[in-house]
């Protein structure tokens, strides 16, 4: 048969065509419908009216928040302000909570909150409080979970970036922190090349079992390298605290490069009882430091900031058999124990395998003496002598570890962009599982434990490209919640974060879903200008400063009519919702006010500070749809020039108006 | 004759039991709308009105302020104030009927009882009345034509809520009280007509 020049070369063509599409599909990356279980949706439709399994508790990072998210839905039902200011709630602008952000740098709006932490109760999360590190200016939060508010903020002195923080001993009689940037200690100027011989580091011990009294029993000084992250033994370990540690090199410039040229940095091993014993015995120095502390009562309502002077400083040397180094390679990231207490598991961040310490191990060596070398006077045990096993080749970049309770871990891998499962003892691995893209860290509900929860694997990771909707240049962080309970692991839900988790932490819904708050007493409200009813409201005025006492309730503010501000006056408006109902939130704004609004839960007083520049009448009105009337819920507040006759007024009961003061010059209308 | 000894024990029993109502809630008022899937309610005692859960009844008052409907205030209620008498009195007067062992003391200790029922009833009902149509003229929110009386007994819509109206634990001894009242009247009375004809 003949065949035409045309259909030879369209038959090329098409081979051609052919083979270029085979080729680039054989280059695309696998897909992901191997690694979805099959009823992933199931697994995470929380229906309507049911509730999560899992609150979790995830950092946010530069936002300075934590965020609350319900596993397994992922959904974010709460975010709670620590460290920044949140004009929605008022926090940090409303009076009562300004205290709270006071350091002994004066009042700083933001910082870079990293670790959440629950408080635990014989090495399990008991659900009574979580804490978090403020990163900048290094600070340990409190925050309650029966109100889901931030009660109680210590500062940490004698320390610069607070990133080895907080992590609880297994009775959370201490939450410790370690500091990330050497720094003089006592800061001092002098040239940051003299690093090597002027710049320490500190550990602190922050007793925090019991509220409001957070305290630093002691604290101590350390040689200049960065401090990363920590986790107290647990079990046989308990008594002990491990922190990781980089930069050994103690570089000062470039850290890069010049952090990174040590096979072998440093897992500082803290036996704290032996430094308790030595804190009580009288070997600290008394370390003149100035710090606040900030606490919110709960009835008050009322933060209030006290300048701490001294802290209880202890140097190592003078306390033997306080603090060790473990060697391990290379500038490791997390230190994690696992939930039996015995092995002791590194990240290190540029090393190709994945390090285990045995505490038993430890132990013997330290008694044996198996030291290679001393570093300001703190023993360096032998890596060998305190080795339990190396996973090998697990992936690129391991960072965390955390552990189901079936005698398995998981590490994520930041570089190369996965979760891998391994078997403690055995060391093997067993399972990989990718992210996308470049997990830092990974959360398992009570991962990091002496009783794991298991079930799920939160990956939070840096990168997140394609993975949602695009929205511009900057996109949330992303997510991915894991199925653990099986031999593999199992992708079920990609879910967006805000700021930036650096960890996170969950406990079963159950533990506190039922002992949440739903509204404050207005009976054992003992806020220094509670309005407990409309009678009690009212105007008062010393000197140039102005105090406005109201009440806000379905649906009208009481007063709110009010005449007799002037131009110059400083007017605080205390304003109480008296409600007592659950969920019914009550707002507060007013005209040109360069502050934020108020929004106020029922039975709460808050105080909103307002300078009027000019006269006129200004409107005020509730912000939070609290009712059918919600848009009747309004005011007017009458400000006349400065040194004007208009008689302070604010229409309440005819009870309330004589307890107003007379306005001083002769009253013309 | 005497009445039997069934018989008195059963009005002594019955009297007796109703000392458990200075103790026990005699009716309650139950509301449930969308936005309230915990519910909210009042419970009627002796000699007080308290809400089912703490600050249920200023709630109920705040939601009411909405249709006009005047604030309940256990204070102004009167009858609160004579019940723990009545039940004292009720309970005295069965006693001594029972013991006296005549049949006219006990049929008339039960029509007082039963006196006594109607009469809390009827003015439980007049209270609802007032309460559910006499609201201020300046309320914010009026339906033509619409009262808020809560159902005597039973289940009402009103607006959004679902009310419901019956008695409580106390309520439903007292009701056996009576209709054990009830059957050592009828007894005696058999145990009468049977001794005459015989």
């Amino acid at each position: 048969m003949k065949i035409s020049r045309q259909t030879i070369a369209g038959a090329v063509a098409i081979a051609a065509a052919g083979a270029l599409l085979f080729a680039c599909q054989t280059t695309q990356p696998k897909t992901q419908s191997s690694l979805v279980g099959g009823d992933a949706a199931q697994r995470v439709y929380v229906a309507p009216g049911s509730y999560d399994e899992f609150y979790a508790f995830l950092s946010g990072g530069f936002s300075g928040q934590i965020a609350v998210y319900g596993l397994p839905s992922g959904r974010l039902i709460k975010v709670i302000p620590v460290f920044s200011q949140n004009p929605e709630s008022a926090w940090g602008y409303a009076e009562e909570t300004k205290p709270m952000l006071m350091t002994s740098y004066g009042f700083i709006p933001w910082d870079d909150s990293h670790h959440p932490e629950l408080s635990m109760t014989d090495g399990v999360p008991d659900g009574r409080w979580i804490f978090i590190n403020g990163n900048n200016t290094p600070r340990i939060a409190r925050i309650d979970l029966t109100t889901m508010t931030t009660t109680e903020i210590i500062q940490l002195p004698n320390s610069a970036g607070g990133h080895a923080s907080p992590f609880t001993t297994p009775d959370s009689k201490y939450v410790v922190s370690a500091t990330r940037f050497s720094v003089p200690i006592p800061n001092a100027d002098v040239p940051i090349a003299s690093y090597k011989d002027n710049f320490r580091g500190t550990l602190s011990f922050v007793t925090a079992d019991q509220p409001g009294k957070m305290d630093i029993a002691f604290q101590i000084l350390m040689p200049g390298f960065d401090y990363d992250l920590g986790h107290a033994g647990k079990g046989p370990s308990d008594g002990w605290f491990f922190f990781t540690s980089y930069n050994s090199e103690q570089a000062n410039t470039k850290l890069e490069v010049n952090a990174s040229q040590n096979d072998k940095d440093f897992i500082a091993a803290v036996n704290y009882k032996q430094a308790e014993q030595c804190v009580a015995a009288g070997k600290t120095r008394t370390f003149p430091s100035r710090y606040a502390h900030n606490v919110m009562d709960e009835n008050t309502h009322t933060a209030t900031s006290t300048m701490m002077t001294s802290v209880k400083m202890l140097d190592p040397r003078d306390c033997p058999g306080a603090v060790y180094y473990l060697p391990t390679p290379k500038s490791p990231h997390g230190v994690d124990v696992d939930p039996t207490g015995e092995y002791i598991v590194a990240g290190g961040k540029l090393a190709t395998v994945i390090p285990v310490h045995s505490f038993t191990k430890m132990q013997k060596a330290i008694a044996d003496k198996a030291f290679e070398k001393e570093i300001a006077g703190i023993p360096v045990l032998t890596y060998e002598a305190v080795m339990a096993g190396e996973v090998q080749k697990p992936g690129l970049g391991p960072l965390h570890t955390e552990f189901d309770g079936k005698g398995y871990a998981y590490t994520s891998m930041f570089i190369s962009s996965e979760v891998v499962k391994w078997k403690l003892g055995t060391w093997e691995v067993v399972d990989r599982a990718p992210t996308y893209y470049s997990i830092g860290h990974l959360m398992i509900p009570g991962g990091d434990s002496k009783k794991p929860w298991g079930k799920y694997l939160v990956a939070m990771n840096k990168i997140t490209k394609d993975r949602y909707l695009p929205t511009g240049p900057e996109l949330f962080q992303s997510a991915q919640l894991y199925d653990i309970s099986g031999d593999k692991m199992k992708l079920l839900l990609d879910f967006p974060t805000i700021g930036e988790p650096h960890y996170a932490q969950a406990l079963p819904a159950s533990m506190i879903k039922d002992k949440q708050v739903k509204f404050y007493s207005l009976a054992g409200n003992t806020n220094k200008w509670v309005t407990r009813s409309e009678a009690e409201g009212g105007i008062t005025r010393s000197g140039k400063r102005v105090d406005i006492k109201m009440i806000a309730i379905r649906s009208h503010f009481a007063p709110d009519n009010i005449e007799g501000v002037q131009v110059g006056d400083t007017v605080y408006f205390h304003v109480t919702n008296i409600e007592q109902d659950w969920d019914i939130m009550h707002g507060f704004a007013v005209l040109g006010a360069e502050n934020s609004e108020l929004i106020l839960a029922p039975g709460e007083t808050r105080t909103m500070r307002w300078m009027p520049a000019a006269p006129g009448v200004y409107p005020f009105y509730c912000t939070d749809f609290c009712s059918a009337l919600h848009q009747e819920m309004q005011g007017y507040v009458r400000v006349s020039p400065a040194g004007s006759n208009v008689a302070l007024m604010a229409n309440i009961s005819k009870k309330a108006e004589s307890q107003m003061s007379a306005p001083k010059a002769p009253t013309k209308k | 004759m005497p009445i039997s000894n069934h018989a008195r024990t059963l009005v002594l029993t019955a009297s007796l039991s109703l000392l458990s109502l200075y103790v026990l809630p005699l009716w309650r008022i139950d509301l449930l709308a969308p936005q309230y899937p915990e519910g909210l309610g009042m419970v009627i005692r002796a000699n007080t009105i308290v809400g089912r859960s703490p600050n249920d009844l200023q709630t109920i008052n705040d939601l009411n302020h909405y249709i006009g409907m005047k604030t309940i205030d256990p204070g102004a209620v009167p009858e609160l104030r004579i019940m723990p008498y009545a039940i004292a009195l009720i309970v005295l007067l069965g006693v001594g009927a029972a013991l006296s062992r005549k049949r006219w003391a006990i049929t008339a200790w039960l029509g007082l009882f039963a006196v006594a029922g109607l009469a809390g009833m009827v003015q439980f009902w007049r209270w609802g009345y007032d309460y559910g149509h006499n609201l201020a003229a300046d309320a914010i929110i009026k339906v033509p034509g619409m009262a808020y009386q809560p159902p005597l007994i039973g289940t009402k819509q009103l607006l959004n809520f679902t009310a419901s109206s019956w008695p409580a634990q106390g309520g439903f001894v007292a009701g056996a009280a009576f209709i054990a009242g009830a059957v050592a009247v009828w007894l005696s009375g058999h145990e009468a007509r049977v001794a005459a004809r015989s």
